[in-house]
């Protein structure tokens, strides 16, 4: 199975915002929006090439974790690019590395992607795994 | 019953023409953007949290209280997170508390916009309010910016489609550009899309300040032809008054501050051709409203440490993510903000370890991870206050309801309650 080097950058939009704004973080309207991985169309036929069957998930990797989130084909990307929705999803391969600076470095991430047949993460789930409590 | 010019808190351009019918069961918003009418909702969400939870159960308000007082005294180095959906007032509160314990306190910059203000601190800010964008500005750049989904009504009220007092003909006088590597619902608005690979931002600039400076560019930077740099350098010196939108673009990438810094160099030294400002977009309702009244407090904006009783500011050290990482705190007092969801992961697995007690209105990751949970009130619907807009302009909140409960008036409120409970 292949797996793609991309640059993984993170961000708003407004389905991100209007669910986080309107308090629906654990929904699976949230989930929806957020846990999502946009691929440009070519860099997802090459994916979905080597699959072999349908796709419509893959698992993000980057250095300090990983995360499974649904992908989507769309030609508002550049090729060798990724982008998912500022969230815990994203925030499951991000560093805490801050440079000195206070703040992550949520874009410009270097990650690998590769298509999966494993499950995505309901938003409660996600955080019952990380919790020590 | 309706009221009429109520502001929004969701965002950082803070609308204030919003129109609000309310009843029992329903509320009806007009005016708002889908991100403002969300938060409006919130008000009869059957979700809202109305009873203080101790450990996911509910509890009274004065035994969570007293819970919430106790771990904050019992903690050697406790860390208060002031988010930015609350009151400058609120702010101020939590201040008081935090130089009290000795503790850190911190908000939202510290994840977003941080590195900005950093850059503000090397460069200064050539800012002006947004009422001189919409009066005069003839190019408008959006650099690592995307309103069109962050700040939904930033083009319509105040930078792009609006009439002003030099700009009669609104939209037909000004360009936009766009600066970003992605194309996004604000780049198809633009006159010129600059697609920037991503963390190239910092040599963009440069070569702009190079041209700007009488030197020849000869090769493409950070994947942007040389035609396109001098077309954009010759649009920025030639404009009657320009500005730049400064988005998250550049303050979460490669370059960090140092972009920032870079920015508002570059705009102090187009102004030796033409009227030129900056402005950074920020995101969160009250971000520059932590940053003003820390400001005025301690002399630091974001990330100061009161444990040796006078405050110290080390962004890297005495910020959230770092103390987090660091192991360097022992408890969390989180105020209106929906923070785990928005921390790298393995921060997030150490606030599970620790006490945590969080004021918010309505279920989230960060309420999930909590020991105790003070349901919020929210800001300029159920309690009054002063947000500041991005332009930093200070405005002043009024409440048209009150919050479902009786045990607080505002999240100030709260907290003064807390801390009486503290000093006891």
């Amino acid at each position: 199975m292949i797996k793609m080097e991309v640059i993984l950058n993170t961000g708003s939009t407004l389905g991100q915002g209007y669910t986080a704004k309107g308090g629906k973080k654990l929904t699976e309207e949230y989930k929806k929006e957020v846990a999502i991985c946009h691929i440009n169309p070519e860099d997802f036929k090459k994916l979905w090439h080597e699959y072999g069957s349908y796709m419509d998930r893959v698992k993000v990797i980057t250095d300090f974790g990983e995360v499974v989130v649904y992908v989507k084909s769309d030609d508002n990307m550049g090729e060798g690019h990724a982008f998912i929705p500022r969230g815990p999803w994203a925030n499951m391969v991000t560093s805490s590395d801050t440079s000195g600076t206070g703040s992550p470095f949520y874009k410009g991430m270097k990650a690998y992607i590769k298509a999966t047949d494993e499950n995505v993460l309901d938003c409660e789930e996600l955080f019952r795994g990380l919790s020590k409590k | 019953m309706r009221f009429k010019n109520i502001m929004c808190c969701v965002c950082g351009a803070v609308c204030d023409d919003i129109e609000v019918e309310i009843s029992e069961k329903e509320i009806k918003v007009y005016n708002a953007c889908k991100l403002g009418e969300a938060k409006f909702h919130e008000l009869r969400s059957k979700d809202r949290i109305t009873k203080p939870l101790m450990d996911g159960k509910e509890a009274k308000w004065d035994k969570a209280l007293k819970k919430s007082a106790e771990i904050l005294k019992n903690a050697k180095h406790p860390l208060l997170f002031i988010g930015s959906e609350t009151s400058t007032e609120t702010v101020s509160a939590g201040i008081e508390i935090a130089e009290y314990l000795g503790g850190v306190i911190d908000s939202h910059p510290t994840v977003c916009h941080g590195p900005t203000v950093m850059g503000i601190q090397e460069a200064g800010l050539p800012t002006a309010t947004l009422g001189e964008v919409k009066n005069r500005a003839d190019l408008i750049i959006y650099w690592g910016a995307n309103p069109m989904e962050s700040h939904l009504r930033h083009l319509s009220r105040y930078a792009i489609f609006p009439r002003g007092y030099f700009r009669e003909e609104g939209m037909k006088e000004r360009t936009i550009v766009v600066i970003d590597p992605r194309k996004t619902p604000t780049t198809e608005l633009a006159d010129l899309h600059v697609r920037i690979e991503p963390n190239k931002d910092y040599e963009l600039m440069s070569a702009i300040g190079a041209i700007l400076n009488g030197h020849d560019i000869t090769k493409a930077v950070g994947g942007v032809d040389t035609d396109t740099i001098y077309k954009l350098t010759e649009m920025m010196k030639n404009c009657k008054f320009g500005v730049i939108f400064i988005g998250l673009g550049l303050a979460s990438s490669v370059g960090k501050y140092r972009n920032l810094e870079k920015a508002m160099k570059l705009v102090r030294n187009i102004n030796k051709f033409t009227r030129f400002i900056l402005i950074p977009n920020l995101g969160h309702g009250n971000v520059s409203g932590f940053l003003q009244a820390m400001t005025w407090q301690s002399g630091f904006p974001f990330g100061v440490d009161y444990s040796r009783s006078y405050p110290r500011y080390n962004p890297g050290e005495f910020t959230t993510v770092d103390l987090l990482k660091n192991r360097e705190v022992d408890a969390m007092l989180i105020v209106a903000a929906g923070l785990a969801a928005h921390l790298p992961r393995d921060v997030v697995e150490f606030m599970s370890e620790i006490p945590m007690i969080s004021v918010d209105i309505s279920p989230c990751p960060t309420t999930l991870l909590s020991d105790v949970v003070l349901p919020g009130v929210i800001m300029g619907m159920e309690s009054d206050g002063t947000i500041y807009r991005m332009d930093h302009v200070p405005l002043g909140l009024r409440k048209f309801t009150k919050p479902p409960f009786d045990f607080t008036k505002s999240d100030e409120d709260t907290l003064r309650q807390l801390f009486e409970k503290i000093k006891r």
